[in-house]
């Protein structure tokens, strides 16, 4: 029962983030901000963890492939095909979900814990327009740190091949090119929009409900990324089935 | 003026306020003073429309709050200034910015207009050359100074005050409490003060409503709360040996 009324709440919510815009001049700053925050603030992780997982990814492939008749572009192939329609859009996603999910729910939930919300529902601020629409404008620019992460992802794996003495540049850059389909860098960014919306809003919506004190701000964090996580999961069974079968 | 009529509210099942029915008057500083869990917060929350109520009715100068249109109420929070126990000032902006906020969201003042406004408020607070220090970095005198000057900035008809000195050593309490009571005489504002500070209640109380339990259990003034016989304000008041003595003092005094 608490879970249909938690689902209930979480769309009332996105209806209501959307009445009664803040000023333009006051709302610009806030989506800098969290443009700031959200999206400049995590290139530097995701642009580690995509170069050293493409790397991974591409020594992995070359180390499974113990049959000559196998091309040696395969690695490349591989790469590619599991850097773009998972690793990029999914895996990085779930990695927001605990660096920039935990920072909007422990955020607003603190401005929940000092009365700060209070604060600007007495001053008749839609508080949740001002909270979380600046944050679901700043995710918009997610898809420029998957399309980042993709590439990191395919030049970590090359230079992990060729310096690792798995294959060749020529070969590498063969297999990233073999059987290319366009509609799976489409839907690896239909994946990353809807992901970018859960992103800004699951954890939002743990924070600006939370009740209590710092203790809970905490446990309202770790109860975002579990189900920011879960639902990122399941959205991506339901798209691929969708959109790949 | 605010007049509240037979406010009922509970929270799952448990009513915690019963019937609450009183006036607070303009220009004057109105206290709403009881125990802790006597259900204060709550009234004044009530009061301010941040938690709705199941029955009863809050008008503020005859318009009935829950009869207000989203816009209508929009409009008469501008009307109104809050200063929050924690004193909820915004930790990414700056004392200044802080001060400026209601101005930014309300009027079309210019960034000069706006900034010499925040000056004078920061000013009428004692508060000078603070603007540029975050919240974190003042001290919790300060921070209340500061939510009083960000409360009157746009020129509130009502004030409204959630325990405005708790934290607070008794000498900047009373300097609080003494800015409070200047701000509503020299602006004519209707000012409710919700605290259990004896102190506050010597200084400033022009009108004092005492809750208990959820209801309200007498209401007078400062110069009557001394003289009553009700035996549950006599409680509260009384209840430190210092505040005994004082009463016996005056007992004897007026025998």
């Amino acid at each position: 029962m608490l879970y249909l009324h938690n689902i209930g709440a979480y769309f009332l919510m996105i209806a209501e983030m959307f009445r009664k815009p803040t000023k333009w001049g006051v709302m610009k700053q806030l989506i800098l901000k969290d443009i700031d925050d959200l999206i400049i603030g995590s290139l530097g992780i995701v642009a580690f963890i995509s170069f050293f997982v493409g790397g991974v990814v591409a020594i992995q492939t070359a180390l499974n492939i113990s049959n000559p008749l196998i091309p040696k572009n395969l690695v490349g192939f591989a790469t590619r095909q599991s850097i773009v329609l998972e690793f990029g859009p999914t895996f990085i996603s779930i990695i927001m979900a605990g660096k920039v999910g935990s920072f909007i729910t422990s955020s607003i939930g603190t401005m929940r814990v000092t009365e700060q919300i209070d604060a600007l529902e007495v001053m008749g601020i839609n508080s949740l327009n001002y909270l979380v629409f600046p944050k679901f404008i700043s995710l918009l620019l997610y898809p420029f740190v998957i399309s980042i992460a993709m590439f990191l992802g395919i030049l970590g794996g090359m230079v992990a091949s060729v310096y690792g003495g798995f294959s060749t540049a020529e070969d590498y850059i063969a297999g990233i090119q073999l059987d290319f389909n366009p509609f799976h860098v489409t839907y690896a960014f239909i994946k990353t929009a809807v992901f970018a919306f859960i992103l800004a809003t699951i954890p939002s919506f743990h924070g600006f409900y939370m009740k209590g004190g710092a203790l809970e701000v905490g446990k309202a964090s770790t109860t975002s990324f579990v189900w920011t996580s879960v639902v990122i999961i399941l959205l991506n069974y339901l798209l691929t089935q969708m959109l790949l079968s | 003026m605010i007049e509240v009529k037979d406010l009922h509210k509970s929270f799952g099942g448990v009513e915690v306020l019963k019937g609450i029915s009183t006036t607070f008057e303009k220009g004057k500083t109105n206290l709403i003073i009881g125990q802790s869990g006597s259900g204060k917060t709550v009234f004044i929350k009530c009061l301010l429309g941040l938690f709705s109520y199941e029955q009863g009715c809050i008008s503020y100068d005859g318009k009935i709050f829950s009869e207000l249109t989203e816009d209508q109420k929009r409009d008469l929070r501008g009307e109104i200034g809050m200063v929050f126990q924690g004193s909820a000032l915004f930790d990414s902006l700056t004392i200044a910015q802080n001060v400026m906020f209601p101005l930014k969201m309300f009027t079309k003042q210019n960034k000069s207009e706006m900034e010499d406004r925040v000056d004078f408020v920061l000013k009428r607070v004692n508060l000078i050359d603070a603007h540029h220090k975050m919240p974190s970095e003042a001290s919790g005198g300060m921070q209340k100074r500061v939510a009083i000057a960000r409360a009157i900035v746009n020129n509130p008809k009502y004030l409204f005050c959630d325990e405005p000195n708790s934290g607070l050593d008794p000498k900047t309490a009373i300097i609080i409490d003494n800015l409070i009571k200047e701000i509503t005489d020299e602006y004519d504002i209707t000012t409710v003060i919700n605290s259990h500070d004896m102190n506050s209640v010597m200084e400033i109380g022009e009108k004092i409503v005492f809750l208990k339990d959820g209801l309200k259990a007498w209401e007078g003034s400062k110069e009557t709360i001394f003289k009553t016989d009700n035996e549950v304000v006599t409680d509260f008041v009384y209840s430190s040996e210092l505040m005994k003595k004082v009463r016996q003092m005056y007992i004897e005094e007026k025998q």
